[in-house]
């Protein structure tokens, strides 16, 4: 059984406008990596430079924030989805 | 490219800015091909001092797109107030942006709204570019 990662509004022009787009991969890292090798348009807006995520990047294993799981190593099992989703942020300085 | 605020739209955009004031104020905003029609107000959840700053938390941004899909329109994108500066984003507005959405900036000045203006994130994420803003 494959996996799903939810793709928010502003990301979905990168990925033909699908909603969800079924990846594969032992880790939320692993599935993050098919989805960004499937739809490489994605990868600047989820990682920095150096390849880190960006902190306004928000993913969720199920319904648990990754930050509070194993992060990018969390291992994931067949069926688990991952949901992406914004901290919308900014500010006048 | 460009926005056409339908009627209403841009007063409560200042409305909600009036309100917060002096701290920022921050809201999603929904239509169709480029014509917005409805507002979401929404709470700043920042940390880092909400009259410099706003934040919307993910919980309340999947209710923002919930609502989109209830709305039957389009999350085009989100607006915020800038108390005391001017309409023009800054570099953490940059640093924080999300592509293919509008963000627009209401200036607040002593309680009184003034400019407002609508940006997008350049495609390599290194400025903004302002787009027009019409109203209905």
């Amino acid at each position: 059984m494959p996996n799903t990662i939810h793709i928010p509004t502003p990301l979905r022009p990168f990925t033909d406008k699908q909603e969800s787009v079924e990846v594969s991969g032992a880790t939320v890292g692993e599935l993050l990596k098919d989805l960004t090798t499937r739809h490489d348009g994605l990868k600047k807006h989820l990682y920095t430079d150096d390849g880190r995520l960006r902190n306004f990047v928000n993913v969720y294993l199920n319904d648990e924030d990754i930050r509070y799981l194993q992060k990018e190593q969390t291992p994931v099992k067949p069926g688990d989805s991952l949901s992406i989703v914004p901290s919308v942020a900014g500010g006048v300085l | 490219m460009g926005l056409k605020l339908e009627s209403g739209v841009a007063d409560a955009i200042r409305a909600h800015g009036v309100e917060t004031y002096p701290n920022e104020c921050c809201g999603a905003f929904y239509g169709r091909d480029g014509v917005v029609s409805s507002t979401y107000a929404m709470p700043n959840t920042t940390e880092l001092g909400p009259r410099r700053r706003f934040q919307i938390s993910p919980r309340d941004y999947m209710n923002a797109e919930k609502r989109a899909s209830e709305l039957g329109m389009e999350m085009l994108g989100f607006y915020h107030s800038h108390p005391d500066h001017p309409a023009r984003p800054s570099q953490f507005d940059l640093d924080h942006a999300w592509p293919s959405l509008s963000y627009i900036i209401v200036s607040i000045k002593e309680g009184v709204p003034e400019d407002m203006t609508s940006w997008r994130l350049q495609e390599d994420r290194s400025a903004f570019d302002q787009e027009n803003l019409t109203h209905a």
